[in-house]
């Protein structure tokens, strides 16, 4: 984590810029982007020590909204672009924004090795399952069979889990989030914001006009409660209208309980462990909604702690200059065989 | 009986094995020698792409050649003088490049039925008078090492691999070489190895010693010392030229030097010369990919270090969307191309000029990039420094377009000054320039420069990217009166550097028959027939670009001032297309395409035909 404590006191007014946003009217992106500009003033940061990079897509556009250092870089590059400028400068804090098309498809390679690299960026995903910046073609986390522009006859795509994919990688901080849950997603990006090292968030994210509805048995009060489970480290995962069923672990595989027919009680449930570093743990969280009847969990699904790369590099630099000394450019020419001409 | 020394100007000497034999580091040490003697020389591996190929085949051949003289030395000379083959396979693949006369120097011991075979003769040539017109020394190298290191203790495969130093000193007698400077070398890197430090020592005096005993070697021959600018001297290669001068051009801006790069033949010593110098603020990130390499180099400019990506012709192609990033978001970055036979894969290990199209041109929309290219390995440093200086003063990435040729050949190089480098000067925006207005990320200065500001400074933020900026606010638009306003005022900003570098040089008269115009690594071949023209007379000059884009301001004068222009080139004819578009003027080409460099016969030969001389 990075804190660089500023001597005011920040409002989300500090972090809005003089751009119009440019986002259709009813776009998730508009949640996000108001739930960062809430978060970022709780972050012991001062503005200057903000950047934002973002790809390509209807999401990278945020940097524009967001009254800090910004670059908009190309297709799929911002994290790569964001490691640069975390190697040169590691003081500074560096979020990435990127759309499921920006960094699973064309960026996918930067995404897993920045955080195979445990490179402290904050990388938010607008997941909204579809290409809307391009106008509707299926995306790599667009569901099977999805009927798209460019897949009339439906996809033959299987989609990416992005947050099996990030524990794939064994990311350090790896969490879920939705546009429609204003304080959740707040918390999750202090979380992130809090964290030192790679944290990756997916957050749901409706395109209202190519894909709308994606996430409605997520994010809408009359299915929410049957359907999403919040992950909170020491609790059992325990969800439904009236918090009348929860998730125990058969062996190796999660089901879902009743706590209503007396059967099973809270002691019987799975209880959150985000700290566990089992990747498999977290790995089993993330492919839960995959299976028929079980709930999508939300929330921290894995925070560990190990040094950055960026950590790693200087204090390689700080024990070479101990050994060698400050580097002298005269003593660079002359390491080797000379001779003198007269 | 005592031996004739001969005195000659220049010799050229091949060693040439399997690629497990050590030529390279042989003929390494046989250079440090050389330059140690006061002789100006260049070098050049030749190596295959295999790591370690069958042992005896003719794919496993490596080769080392090296061309020392009292004289200025320009190039690795065109054919050997000297073969050293240390079996059938380095014998046949190199027999070719011999002229009737040459010494050839065999290891015996490797010419069984087995090597004869896999190197495909039918008989051996050493018996059946096939080389009866070369001077053929045969010498069993394997039987005299492992002679000279009996009773040591060592297995029989750590003797077999001395055989190289036992040719080293054999060949160090023949050119009268001191060995001091080798022995201690050889303790220096064996140092924990002491029993096989001393058998190195012991094959290379056997070596010598043999030559000096033996009755076949009835020739000696000396090389005086060069005349050579006086200075300290070391040997560099290309790639770790151009790496001191990226080091040297970040020490003197006061700036961390970030290297992103993947690696790639020819071009990775360079991130493995930058990757020992953290202690000089040095940061290199072996990217994920060579996207990642510039994209990372770009984020580290944007943050304010000088962002370096270092490839070859392939990584080049991958880097073209980012090479535009960085001219439309105008930061500083270089990349370096060194460059390999295409188009693909093409032959990694093998030397070409085929990109000079793809660094003018190559990308999407009006892209200027400032090019530069090296025309020996010392003038790497050159080249790596001024592009250094010229992307941090105009804010532009700039294009370095070094070769394989150059960038794993060695030469003398003198060393600079640290002080008497031209100074790199970086002016971050500060937040005091500002007080009361508000931050415009691209209002230019009188050079159309537009300010650094870099993450970090309070009161700056600002947004850059790819998208098509608003003039002096930075405002993403897609007014077209801006857009074609912004196209030229970026083309506007890089041809004008052409102020801002020297004037074209003429070597030889400033007006003649013949031209010869060339850029990057065909410099020495050319310069070698140039000058054995101009020795007979003729009125031949040559005028060598190291600035390609832009190109020196005179350079159009310069070439209506001769009858004819000859542009040689390693690929179809590039610049030829550049000159004849730009100045409209007729150009003829040498060009060779074969993965070699020119061999200044070629050259010679081409100017006497336009000269219309027999």
């Amino acid at each position: 984590m990075t804190t660089t404590t500023p001597e005011v006191k920040y409002t989300p007014k500090d972090f809005q810029s003089d751009q119009d946003v440019r986002w259709c009217p009813g776009c998730g992106d508009y949640s996000i982007l108001a739930q960062v500009q809430r978060t970022l003033p709780l972050l012991n940061i001062k503005k200057e020590d903000y950047v934002f990079v973002s790809g390509i897509g209807c999401s990278s556009r945020f940097p524009y909204y967001v009254d800090l250092y910004g670059f908009h870089g190309i297709h799929g590059r911002a994290p790569a672009i964001a490691t640069g400028i975390k190697l040169v400068n590691p003081k500074l804090s560096v979020w990435v924004t990127a759309g499921d098309g920006d960094l699973l498809s064309i960026g996918g390679n930067h995404f897993i090795h920045a955080c195979r690299k445990n490179i402290d960026l904050k990388i938010l995903l607008f997941n909204n399952r579809i290409y809307g910046l391009t106008k509707g073609q299926y995306s790599p986390t667009s569901e099977l069979n999805k009927v798209t522009k460019s897949s009339p006859y439906g996809t033959v795509d299987y989609p990416f889990n992005p947050v099996a994919l990030a524990i794939g990688t064994e990311a350090t901080f790896v969490a879920r989030s939705m546009d429609r849950d204003p304080k959740h997603l707040q918390e999750m990006i202090l979380r992130a914001g809090q964290h030192k090292g790679l944290a990756f968030i997916e957050i749901y994210q409706n395109c209202n006009i190519f894909n709308d509805g994606a996430f409605l048995h997520l994010t809408e009060k009359e299915y929410k409660p049957e359907n999403v489970v919040y992950l909170k480290h020491g609790e059992p995962l325990i969800f439904g209208k009236e918090n009348d069923k929860g998730i125990r672990m058969d062996g190796m595989t999660p089901v879902v309980v009743s706590l209503k027919d007396g059967k099973w009680s809270k002691d019987d449930l799975l209880v959150h462990d985000e700290f566990n570093s089992d990747p498999a743990y977290a790995s089993m969280l993330a492919h839960m909604n995959e299976k028929p009847g079980l709930p999508t969990p939300v929330g921290v699904f894995r925070q560990i702690f190990k040094p950055t790369y960026d950590e790693m590099l200087y204090d390689q630099i700080r024990k070479v200059k101990e050994k060698k000394g400050e580097g002298d450019l005269r003593k660079l020419f002359f390491d080797a065989t000379t001779w003198e001409i007269k | 009986m005592e031996k004739e020394i001969k005195e000659i100007t220049h010799v050229t000497i091949r060693f040439a094995g399997d690629s497990g034999d050590g030529m390279q580091l042989t003929g390494n040490i046989f250079g440090d020698t050389t330059a140690l003697a006061g002789n100006d020389l260049s070098t050049l591996p030749d190596y295959p792409s295999e790591i370690r190929a069958p042992a005896g085949t003719l794919y496993g051949v490596s080769g080392f050649q090296l061309h020392f003289g009292s004289q200025e030395i320009y190039t690795p000379g065109d054919q050997p003088d000297v073969l050293v083959a240390m079996n059938p396979a380095a014998l046949k693949v190199n027999l070719k490049d011999l002229y009737p006369g040459a010494i050839i120097i065999v290891n015996s011991d490797a010419f069984d039925q087995k090597n004869l075979q896999l190197a495909g003769f039918e008989s051996n040539p050493l018996e059946d008078g096939s080389l009866s017109q070369f001077q053929v020394i045969s010498v069993p190298i394997t039987t005299l090492t492992l002679n000279g290191l009996e009773r040591m203790g060592l297995s029989m495969k750590e003797m077999t691999r001395c055989k190289n130093f036992f040719v080293l000193g054999l060949t160090y007698w023949m050119f009268d070489r001191p060995m001091e400077s080798t022995i201690k070398w050889i303790h220096e890197k064996f140092a924990k190895n002491p029993k096989i430090a001393e058998a190195n020592e012991k094959a290379l005096k056997a070596g010598y010693f043999f030559g000096d005993t033996a009755e076949i070697f009835t020739m000696r021959f000396s090389v005086k010392p060069a005349k050579l600018e006086p200075g300290i001297y070391r040997n560099v290669m290309g790639n770790e030229a151009l790496a001191l001068g990226f080091v040297a051009a970040s020490k003197k801006a006061g700036i961390p030097l970030f290297q992103g790069s993947y690696p790639i033949t020819p071009a990775s010593e360079i991130l493995h010369q930058l990757s020992a110098l953290r202690n000089y603020d040095v940061i290199t990130f072996q990217a994920e990919d060579e996207i990642a390499g510039i994209c990372t180099a770009i984020g580290a400019s944007f943050a304010g270090g000088l962002g370096i990506t270092t490839t070859s012709g392939p990584g080049f192609s991958l880097k073209s969307e980012a090479m535009g990033l960085a001219v439309m978001a105008e930061l500083p970055i270089v990349i370096c191309d060194i460059q390999r036979a295409g188009p693909s894969t093409g032959m990694p290990t093998k030397t070409e000029q085929g990109d000079l199209l793809q660094a003018m041109f190559g990308r999407n929309g009006e892209a200027p990039i400032p090019i530069i290219a090296p025309k020996s390995p010392a003038d790497c440093f050159n080249a790596a420094y001024e592009a250094s200086r010229i992307a941090i003063k105009y804010m532009t990435p700039v294009i370095v377009m070094s070769e394989g040729y150059i960038a794993q050949g060695s030469e003398p190089w003198k060393i600079p000054d640290p002080d008497s480098l031209p100074p790199i000067e970086v002016k971050f925006a500060k937040p005091e320039e500002y007080q009361d207005q508000k931050f415009q990320p691209y209002l230019r200065n009188e050079l159309n420069v537009r300010p650094w500001a870099i993450p970090g400074t309070p009161g700056l933020e600002h947004r850059i990217g790819g998208l098509e900026k608003r003039h002096i606010t930075g405002e993403v638009t897609s007014d077209p009166l801006n857009h074609e306003f912004m196209v030229k005022l970026r083309d506007e900003k890089i041809q004008k550097i052409a102020d801002d570098i020297p004037l074209q040089d003429v070597y030889g008269d400033p007006e003649g028959d013949l031209l010869v115009l060339s850029w990057g690594g065909t410099f020495g071949a050319i310069r070698d027939a140039v000058n054995r023209v101009r020795d007979k007379g003729y009125k031949v000059s040559q005028a060598h670009l190291f600035y390609l884009n832009p190109m020196p301001k005179n350079l159009g004068e310069i070439l209506h001032s001769f009858k004819k222009i000859l542009i040689p080139e390693l690929n179809l004819g590039q610049l030829a297309f550049i000159i004849r578009a730009k100045y409209l003027v007729p150009v003829y080409q040498l060009n060779k395409i074969q993965g070699l460099p020119f061999r200044s016969s070629e050259i010679e030969k081409k100017i006497y035909e336009l000269l219309g001389v027999n």
